[in-house]
């Protein structure tokens, strides 16, 4: 179960990210198979991958692309979600860097399904070096003549902001705006980029595609759970032996994560919580980590599968300040077009900075509690919900290490 | 509207041109086109973003509100080199704390300020996704992994 690298299959060549070394591991096959292949039964092997949406959302990917209005005669877009932010996630820029041929081949083939003509790569302005990587991977497949014959990649460098990563957002990033979301519906598959009908996908979730082609959907779902395929890349940091990347079946545990791939608990060497998902997943405690780390096993856990962004905290680390760290994030990353989520991401941080600086009240954590909770579900995208689980599960699960502090 | 004091050159407008004829709407092409003036001009200054309005026919309030959103355009002369040290969650627990107090001893200067000679502008920011390899920090385009206070010293050596 834990052996399995079908992304990561090529990582440790240097020179992975090249052409000639993606063709010399069957590098295109794959989209030479799916052009004989008709779209629709493309998106259906798919479906029958059960692969799910790897960016955050974990929205089945091949029922995503069955949403493209069937009569429509206008441009589609494909838009490869790159912009990687989630505090905890490292893996698209592992892909980026070592594998831009696996997401270009992946973009061919789902083009191919959704009918789309032109692909936008939204790379976040920070990865200068992964974009450099696969800007030249680009070139390669221009010249070597995948690209520009019926399709073409346009890559995309964003500015510096993590609700870019919202497929919304993203899209009006992309369309020259600032990057507030949009309302849904419509959803993007029936109006997105530039107002035509568009797929968002992350770049771990394409670039499995090739081999979901390569080897059939049934293959691929065997690896994961009854109700997700596959393998995916776990992001895995914070106080643990061999931080990094590992790829594994979504199968796996939380608990064979941690000890079996990262070697174990490293501080005092005794977990206190564990972050499953990137950040904006629900802490789980270390009695929590018999979970398996699949999108429904997360759910059942009262967390989520996010990013796969796994930060691992031991014994000796402050809840509180994590918290007033997470807290900050959210504070400084709100787009501002909300209410709820602007006045509280904001105000919850000053309310947590002074109970971690020694000046909090007895009421300030039932105050948060209750702040967090109203605006929970209630503004146009999930960033706010996705501030609210942090600030919820902390606090629930740990709040004597907060009353401790305000006793002072 | 004044006469712009910043130009392209006509080789930087042909880009502009190819820029904007990749998208459906050329102003798709605005943040890239930021990103080239902010690299030809060194900061994107009111007049920087008045001459980027008329390239892409739109209100300078527009670009002005795109500008403003982002954090990697700089609206105020920056030094020679940016160092911004990620203090999220993964850094944090790998003592990100240590590294930026380092770099303000070192440096002399606050988070947001640039030193007086000019060669270092000082940021703490967000998650920078290189979690497994924390404390990190970028300097200008490269990231610098693993650090620890001599290895920051090091680093800033190397930083003219
Ligand atoms: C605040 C916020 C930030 C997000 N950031 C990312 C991101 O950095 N990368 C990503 O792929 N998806 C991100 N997502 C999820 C996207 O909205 C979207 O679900 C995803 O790109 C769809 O691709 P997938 O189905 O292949 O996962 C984010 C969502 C939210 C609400």
């Amino acid at each position: 179960m834990t052996g399995e690298r079908i992304l990561m299959r090529n990582f440790d060549r240097p020179d992975s990210h090249t052409l000639a070394a993606y063709r010399a591991t069957g590098g295109y096959a794959a989209w030479a198979k799916a052009q004989g292949m008709e779209p629709a039964a493309i998106t259906e092997e798919v479906k029958a991958s059960n692969l799910r949406g790897l960016g955050g959302a974990g929205f089945p990917t091949g029922t995503k692309w069955s949403f493209i209005p069937k009569g429509h005669t206008g441009p589609v877009y494909l838009v490869i979600n790159a912009d990687e932010g989630e505090p905890g996630t490292f893996k698209d820029r592992y892909l980026l860097e070592r594998d831009p041929h696996a997401l270009l081949e992946g973009m061919l083939i789902a083009a191919r399904a959704i009918r789309a003509a032109t692909g936008f790569v939204y790379i976040r302005g920070e990865y200068v070096e992964p974009w450099r990587r696969f800007d030249a991977a680009v070139r390669e497949a221009y010249d070597a003549g995948y690209l520009g014959k019926g399709f073409d990649v346009v890559v995309h460098r964003g500015a510096g902001a993590y609700i870019c990563g919202e497929e919304t957002g993203l899209i009006s990033s992309l369309e020259g705006k600032k990057g507030w979301p949009k309302v849904k519906p419509p959803f993007p598959a029936i109006k997105g980029a530039f107002g035509m009908p568009t797929i968002v996908n992350n770049v771990e979730t394409i670039s499995h595609v090739p081999h979901i082609i390569d080897r059939g959907g049934a293959w691929f779902a065997a690896l994961g759970t009854r109700t997700q395929g596959g393998t995916r890349m776990f992001s895995v940091s914070g106080r643990v032996a061999r931080p990094g990347v590992y790829e594994a079946s979504v199968a796996i545990t939380l608990r064979q994560l941690i000890d079996d791939l990262a070697g174990g608990v490293t501080g005092n060497g005794r977990l206190k919580g564990v972050v499953p998902g990137g950040s904006s997943a629900p802490i789980l405690r270390a009695d929590e980590i018999d979970v398996t780390m699949d999108v429904d096993g997360l759910r059942n856990a009262g967390t989520m599968a996010g990013s796969a962004g796994v930060v691992v905290m031991d014994e000796t680390v402050s809840i509180p300040e994590a918290l007033l760290v997470v807290a900050r994030f959210y504070a400084h990353e709100s787009c501002g077009q909300c209410t709820p989520c602007r006045e509280s991401t904001g105000w919850i941080y000053k309310m947590v900075r002074r109970i971690v600086e020694g000046r909090g009240r007895k009421e300030d954590l039932d105050t948060i509690l209750d702040v967090a909770r109203r605006g929970a579900g209630t503004t146009i995208c999930a960033f706010y919900d996705g501030a609210v689980g942090p600030y919820l599960s902390y606090i629930e699960k740990f709040r004597d290490e907060f009353e401790a502090l305000i006793a002072k | 509207m004044t006469a712009s004091r910043v130009q392209f050159s006509g080789e930087q407008l042909a880009e502009v041109r190819r820029l904007q004829a990749l998208y459906p709407d050329r102003r798709g092409a605005l943040l890239p086109v930021l990103h080239m003036a902010q690299d030809a001009f060194g900061w994107v200054s009111l007049d920087v973003e008045e001459y980027v309005a008329e390239l892409f026919d739109l209100s300078p309030a527009h670009v002005h509100e795109v500008v403003t959103f982002y954090t990697l355009y700089f609206r105020q002369p920056k030094g020679r080199h940016v160092v911004a040290v990620c203090h999220n969650l993964s850094c944090h627990l790998a003592g990100a704390k240590t590294i930026l107090g380092h770099l303000k001893t070192r440096l002399g200067v606050e988070v947001g300020a640039t030193t007086p000679d000019g060669r270092v502008t000082l940021l703490a920011v967000e998650c920078l996704c290189a979690c497994e390899r924390a404390p990190m920090m970028q300097v200008d385009d490269r990231y610098e992994l693993d650090l620890t206070p001599e290895k920051v010293d090091r680093i800033l050596e190397g930083l003219r």
